[in-house]
């Protein structure tokens, strides 16, 4: 058994820029985290922010016009952005997989699903078609596909977009992989499969214990899911912790924003909240805090300087100049501070949960920019 | 699946039935007479060559008796070449036509899959530029300067291949790649698109993250979800080189039904003329059948007996 503790994946100053007709694209910029074996990572952010293309780089799945500038993304020791086809085809599906968002479109519409999900099988382990196929029977039971020796040989038009979405998972999960990483796995989902297919990986994940790195734009999801959350803005992690660190003391004012517009029971009357503008264009990003042009909390400096990551706890930092000791004291959204009440009130009782993963203080986010203020 | 087949028999035999009828009518609103030498003839000569050939009943009569006889096999008998049977015409001459036909289309599509495939896998590069190139050529090129060009370069001056005539597969091989040009290039633009589409698609990435290789991808997902398609295009393309190429069998002498339908159509050989046509007609048809139940075969979405989705 391999120590617990240890980062089976880490990214570490992840830069990307991809090369359109239109010019230099930052899609991702000095990009850097972590995960550990059993535990679920969530990355948050809204469309554009880089959550996919991260994902992409893990798989070593990057367009062609896509350019890392800076950075390595190390699987046990190994970055994998060094590695040649070869190496990487032997790692993609065994090591780590990948579920996609669109269940209605994953699946080649020619092959039939047993075949499907056999395929990694045969690549990666060298089975014999009859083993494998029996495998992939096993699997398909796994993830609940009733009749399943039924149905091991029909095609993909003759399954709904749950069943669908359940034989994605068969197939990424199939030859028992590391990491799993699930990009926006429910987003083209209707809500009541949406948590039947969240239970489906949570148990599975238990099953035969595996990583996760969980892509979404939707904060409910996370909350079920995750142990420790990532929130990407404009091609930047501008905050992270544990699932009770982000969702009870929100630091980032991104972060309030998000948590803002999410609908809670209390949402009775009124609109919904929004974050007001829209996402820095990321061909000529802004300098200084690419959120500061929609943040009701944007000082001085924020236009002018990009804030450092910020200590809240040994698991959990913010990149956000109010973090900063001089910074005047802000009062954040009415429902944030309720948040943050209860969190206050919860860690005196001493109920807080902060994730089966504790940090050893040592972490390979930006911790040592701790005194990069006041230049 | 029966009754559908039923269904599009009868659907297939109306339309020949219309297509007879139409054909017919047009036909004799064509100026002009079937006999070529009128001015010599006397009006007792005319008269006696047109009961002969019932050509001086009334055209719904004429219309009626054609439709009885073709339904039951008789096209009547050719103006020009002496009295034969038209039937007889062509079956005799639809030999080297069908087989030149098939021939070309299988060279042309065979090929034109390859090229088409690796153009697109190579999207971009100098591969995918030459393809185009040639798939360009292929389709600009009128088939009788490439005939004349392969009489002139294989034949002539290399002597690899017989420059015309008809008698044994030698004398094939340049008529057949003069006529595969066109299925080549419209196949390789074709599946070059189709491929392309499909290597961007989400089950094409799927296939990427499950670690296949890039052979293994085309091989086992894209090629067979690109060529599906092609079917639909390959049965019209056949049809039509199948049933002749007038320009090409003329300059290679081959003694095929092309030819033969130009000249009625010149002479006003009405029997000859609407033979042929229904000929084409039925070919057409019959293969269009064919591909839909190809279709059905090779495409799980489609299968007409799965309801179940």
């Amino acid at each position: 058994m391999e120590n617990a503790d240890e980062n089976i994946l880490e990214v570490k100053n992840l830069t990307i820029d991809f090369h359109t007709y239109a010019g230099t694209v930052k899609a991702i910029r000095d990009v850097s985290f972590h995960l550990k074996k059993g535990e679920t990572l969530a990355i948050v952010g809204e469309s554009g922010s880089g959550k996919t293309v991260t994902t992409k780089t893990i798989m070593g799945l990057l367009a062609n016009n896509a350019e890392v500038v800076e950075g390595t993304v190390k699987y046990h020791g190994k970055n994998v952005l060094e590695m040649s086809e070869k190496e990487l085809e032997n790692m993609r599906g065994k090591d780590i997989a990948e579920i996609f968002q669109d269940p209605m479109t994953s699946l080649d519409p020619t092959m039939r699903i047993g075949r499907q999900i056999a395929e990694p099988l045969q690549i990666h382990k060298g089975y014999s078609r009859e083993k494998a196929n029996k495998q992939a029977l096993e699997m398909l039971k796994l993830v609940g596909i009733t009749n399943a020796e039924e149905r091991i040989n029909d095609y993909p038009h003759q399954f709904s977009g749950g069943m669908r979405q359940r034989i994605v998972i068969a197939i990424a999960l199939v030859c028992y992989p590391e990491i799993l990483i699930a990009d926006e796995p429910t987003t083209a989902l209707d809500v009541t499969i949406q948590a039947q297919i969240l239970d489906l990986m949570k148990e599975l994940q238990e099953k035969i214990s595996t990583s996760i790195i969980f892509i979404t734009h939707d904060l409910g999801v996370v909350a079920g899911m995750a142990d420790r959350v990532a929130v990407m803005y404009a091609g930047k992690i501008v905050e992270y912790g544990t699932v009770d660190e982000i969702f009870y003391n929100p630091q980032h004012p991104y972060t309030w924003g998000l948590l803002n517009s999410m609908p809670t029971l209390d949402t009775r009357k009124g609109k919904l909240e929004s974050i007001p503008g829209t996402p820095p264009d990321l061909l000529d990003p802004p300098t200084g805090d690419p959120f500061a042009a929609r943040n009701p909390y944007a000082m001085k400096i924020d236009e002018q300087k990009e804030p450092p990551f910020f200590k809240v706890s040994d698991t959990h930092y913010a990149a956000t100049w109010l973090l900063h000791p001089d910074a005047p004291h802000v009062d954040p959204p009415d429902a944030i501070k309720h948040r943050q009440e209860v969190y206050a009130e919860r860690l005196k009782k001493g109920t807080i949960n902060l994730g089966h993963i504790h940090s050893t203080g040592k972490t390979s986010f930006g911790a040592d920019n701790d005194d990069a203020i006041g230049e | 699946m029966a009754k559908y087949l039923l269904k599009r028999i009868f659907y297939l035999f109306l339309t020949l039935f219309l297509i007879a009828s139409i054909t017919f009518f047009l036909m004799k609103l064509m100026p002009g007479t079937p006999l070529n030498n009128q001015a010599k003839l006397s009006p007792q000569q005319i008269k006696i060559i047109y009961e002969h050939y019932g050509l001086n009943k009334p055209v719904w009569q004429q219309y009626i008796s054609y439709i009885v006889d073709a339904a039951h096999g008789n096209f009547g008998l050719s103006y020009q070449f002496s009295d034969q049977p038209v039937s007889y015409l062509i079956s005799s001459r639809i030999g080297p036509s069908l087989q030149l036909g098939a021939q070309a289309i299988i060279v042309g599509v065979f090929f034109g899959i390859i090229v088409g495939s690796l153009s697109a896998i190579r999207k971009n590069t100098w591969i995918d530029g030459a393809s185009t190139f040639i798939s360009i050529l292929g389709i600009s090129i009128p088939s009788f300067v490439l005939a004349i060009l392969l009489q002139y370069y294989l034949g002539l001056k290399l002597q690899w291949f017989p420059i015309a005539d008809w008698g044994g597969f030698s004398y094939t091989v340049l008529p057949t790649l003069a006529l595969a040009a066109s299925p080549f290039a419209e196949t390789s633009r074709f599946v070059r698109t189709e491929m392309v589409d499909v290597l961007g698609s989400d089950y094409i990435e799927l296939a990427k993250a499950k670690g296949l290789s890039r052979t293994g991808i085309v091989w086992h997902h894209a090629l067979r979800n690109s060529l599906i398609p092609l079917v639909t295009v390959i049965g019209p393309l056949a049809a039509a080189i199948m049933t002749g190429s007038m320009v090409v069998e003329n300059i290679f002498s081959v003694p095929g039904i092309g030819e033969q339908f130009v000249k009625s159509i010149l002479v006003n050989d009405y029997p000859t003329i609407m033979g042929v046509t229904m000929l084409y007609s039925a070919l057409l048809c019959a293969i269009l059948l064919l591909t839909d139940i190809v279709y059905g075969i090779i495409d799980p979405r489609i299968r007409i007996s799965g309801n179940e989705g």
